[in-house]
């Protein structure tokens, strides 16, 4: 999950899948089930206008269609969204600014865990989200647990996409180490992953402060041995024998990864990946696309295919998303037309081009949008039409709080796997030291 | 009878305006020559510092207002080995840095203080590394040592085919320590080596034709005239450049952030790496309050090395 080369793939996507999307919304509308189900009354109060700050994009259609949704709303409603594109770093401080401070944008689409931060200072949404749900078949699992309030039924986010990181390989690769398929157990893995290094087509996988792909393989590492960083309640139960299990399996494994995935960031595996030196990492779709849409890396993308991360004793794939979640803040004048807005943004006429444009990108949370063409347009990409119903979450298994973005930001519990795959620190000093850093932030 | 009426005439007093005399009070004047200075200076820099050490006794996270925790926060530190290691890092950092800047820096000074040919383009060259933002040069840099596409990886396996496998440039504790130690002196070394060549210019051409009819050697020019001329700058400059290479922040966080696994954090990157990045403002503060020290000796060494100048110059003692 590259965040930074999904804004540099912007250029390569670019304009061929915006007119892509374009087409495609004019010609051939997906067919989403709806539910004949009355929206909420939400008269909009006279003279309203909205502002509205989101994430950058990391292609161009996510901004165009984003664009030309809320210009389509103000044209038919009169009220005008003046929407501004922050960067993947500051959204979080600047949505922090405006909770305290009581100014800023009336809406705010920022990360998972945001509006739970800021649950006293944003707008209960459950009408709308109720609203949408039963029209759409439903809230898929991180939509509903990133939208509801802990152990409530009051929304207050709106969660709107959400991107994973599956596994990504080259089928040929697989092929030659003498697997047709990712193994579904961990000793497989480790076999294949010795088999890769051997034939000299290794696999890798970030380890160094790679806020997406480090955290990504981190959580995948400690869920799939049944481990987890706090429990139901928040307390840290990090120092446990699972975790030291997985501890000691990632000592094996690295060392039949590329060498430098200890200095890795976000964009390091993509650039490996698309230059013939990596053959088996876990991204975003976005990687997919750019070796699809660029005639020097076509065939690479021809080769390459997508399979879930291998589940260890986990009851599913232990995968999160990295969510986008909608909230509006009490301070807007305008309550009303800021969940006008954002049902309008949801409704299919205006989700699925935006979906679509986003080449699946920021994945949908209602279970309707399953049926969007955007799905079927790739066979390699379906993979992550159900990354909304993960079952995992960062700070799994605890309530959703600032403290589990923290210990992401801080990256602790990645730092924990790459001491011990460096040889730095023994599995259990590993645990009992990723265990005293947690406890600082769930204190 | 003329003397008379001279003597009758007298100048009036012009009764002076409040606001004049107020003027003519020196103390006021003072006051209000300083004022824009002052004002300019608290807004900038007295309220930020002063709000940071606040900050550092309380646990202030991004997004919500803290409550005052007294030590708390340097309590932890203290036991914290990711914030001694980044003490370890800043000093050794700066120390190696420093010293290789300054070897390098004076080596360059001296061999740009003789007549070459197309001297001042020479002199404008020298200066690039320090006029390019330094986030490019970083960027620069880690694409030099990056893990898969090093240049110097490629032209070692490639090209000269010494070795088999690409450098480990940044993956490591101390290969990626000194690498990123090179980046730094690459980038200050025009800064001495500018300073330095202009207080070299300063050193009058007569003291070394002196020492020529006396039938001195190279070296003993270099250690009993250049040397002890050059001092003062010498101290003044390597201040400077402690306390530029001590708060460095901008090569280490785009080169590095601090990995691998937190050995190459500064105090500079660890503090924004908490406060900001982390959310935690307090305990970023604290790091960052805890820079002070380091800071203030520096600073207290440039004050020493400048009180030496008036004994070199030969006047009197005080």
């Amino acid at each position: 999950m590259a965040f930074i080369i999904r804004r540099r793939e912007s250029i390569i996507l670019g304009a061929a899948a915006a007119a892509m999307a374009m087409g495609r919304a004019a010609n051939a509308q997906s067919e989403i089930p709806k539910a004949d189900v009355p929206a909420p009354k939400l008269p909009i109060e006279k003279g309203a206008t909205l502002r509205l700050i989101r994430p950058a994009r990391f292609v161009e259609p996510d901004e165009v269609i984003f664009r030309a949704n809320s210009a389509k709303f103000a044209k038919e409603t009169g009220v005008e969204v003046k929407v501004d594109f922050v960067g993947w770093e500051d959204i979080r401080q600047q949505t922090a600014v405006s909770a305290n401070t009581g100014a800023g944008p009336d809406i705010v689409l920022g990360w998972a865990e945001d509006p739970h931060i800021y649950a006293d200072k944003v707008l209960e949404l459950s009408d709308v989200a109720e609203y949408l749900g039963k029209k759409y078949g439903g809230w898929m699992f991180l939509g509903e647990k990133f939208g509801k309030k802990a152990k409530t039924n009051n929304w207050i986010g709106l969660p709107m996409g959400g991107t994973g990181g599956p596994l990504v390989y080259r089928a040929s690769a697989l092929k030659e180490a003498g697997f047709d398929k990712v193994p579904t157990t961990l000793p497989d893995l480790l076999k294949l992953c010795q088999q890769l290094q051997k034939i000299k087509k290794p696999a890798g996988f970030a380890l160094g402060n790679a806020v997406g792909d480090a955290n990504g393989f981190a959580n995948w590492m400690l869920w799939s041995h049944g481990g987890s960083l706090v429990d139901e309640d928040g307390k840290v139960i990090i120092n446990s024998k699972e975790t030291v299990n997985a501890l000691n399996y990632v000592k094996e494994l690295y060392p039949t990864f590329i060498p430098g995935t200890m200095s890795w960031n976000d964009i390091s595996n993509n650039r490996a990946y698309a230059s013939n030196e990596l053959f088996f990492t876990a991204n975003g779709v976005s990687m997919y696309f750019a070796l699809k849409n660029d005639p020097a890396t076509k065939a690479i993308a021809d080769d390459t295919e997508h399979a879930l991360l291998t589940q260890g004793v986990a009851s599913s794939t232990p995968m999160s998303a990295t969510v986008l979640n909608a909230m509006v803040f009490k301070h807007s004048k305008f309550p009303n037309a800021a969940k006008a807005y954002l049902t309008f943004m949801m409704e299919a006429e205006q989700y699925d081009p935006w979906l679509t444009g986003c080449l699946g990108y920021w994945a949908h949370p209602l279970n309707a949008y399953d049926k969007s063409k955007v799905w079927t347009s790739d066979p390699k990409i379906a993979i992550y039409r159900n990354t909304m119903n993960n079952r995992f979450w960062s700070g799994y298994k605890g309530p959703i709080t600032q403290a589990a973005g923290t210990v992401a930001a801080e990256y602790i519990l990645v730092q924990m796997f790459a001491s011990v795959a460096a040889g730095q620190a023994t599995p259990a000093e590993a645990a009992k030291e990723a265990e005293r850093r947690t406890r600082r932030y769930y204190r | 009878m003329t003397v008379a009426t001279m003597t009758d005439w007298n100048r009036t007093r012009i009764q002076q305006g409040w606001l004049a005399r107020l003027f003519d009070n020196k103390a006021f004047l003072i006051f209000m020559c300083l004022l824009p200075a002052v004002g300019l200076l608290t807004v900038f820099l007295t309220y930020p510092l002063g709000l940071g050490i606040w900050l550092s006794f309380t646990d202030t996270k991004i997004g919500g207002t803290g409550k005052w925790i007294g030590i708390d926060n340097f309590e932890y530190l203290l036991e914290d080995p990711q914030f001694w290691t980044a003490v370890f890092y800043s000093v050794f950092y700066t120390s190696v840095a420093t010293f290789g800047k300054f070897a390098l820096g004076l080596w360059l000074a001296l061999l740009l203080n003789r007549h070459l040919p197309m001297k001042n383009l020479l002199r404008a060259i020298i200066l690039l590394p320090w006029i390019v933002p330094t986030v490019l040069s970083a960027l620069a840099f880690w694409w030099i040592y990056d893990p898969q596409f090093s240049i110097i990886s490629y032209l070692a396996t490639d090209v000269i085919g010494i070795r088999d496998k690409p450098f480990d440039f940044l993956s490591t504790t101390w290969p990626a320590r000194w690498s990123l130690i090179a980046a730094n002196i690459w980038r200050g070394i025009p800064f001495v080596a500018i300073s330095l060549l202009a207080g070299l210019q300063t050193i009058s051409p007569s003291l070394y034709e002196a020492a020529l009819l006396d039938g001195s050697t190279a070296w003993q020019r270099f250690r009993y005239i250049t040397f002890p001329l050059l001092l003062p700058i010498l101290a003044i400059v390597m201040t400077f450049s402690i306390i530029f290479t001590f708060t460095d922040f901008q090569l280490v966080y785009a080169i590095t952030r601090g990995g691998p696994i937190n050995s190459t954090h500064l105090m500079a990157t660890l503090a924004f790496q908490r406060g900001i990045a982390g959310g935690e403002l307090g305990e970023g503060a604290a790091i960052a309050v805890a820079m002070i020290p380091f800071l203030v000796f520096a600073t207290l060494f440039s004050y020493f090395a400048l009180a030496r100048r008036k004994w070199q110059q030969g006047e009197a003692n005080d």
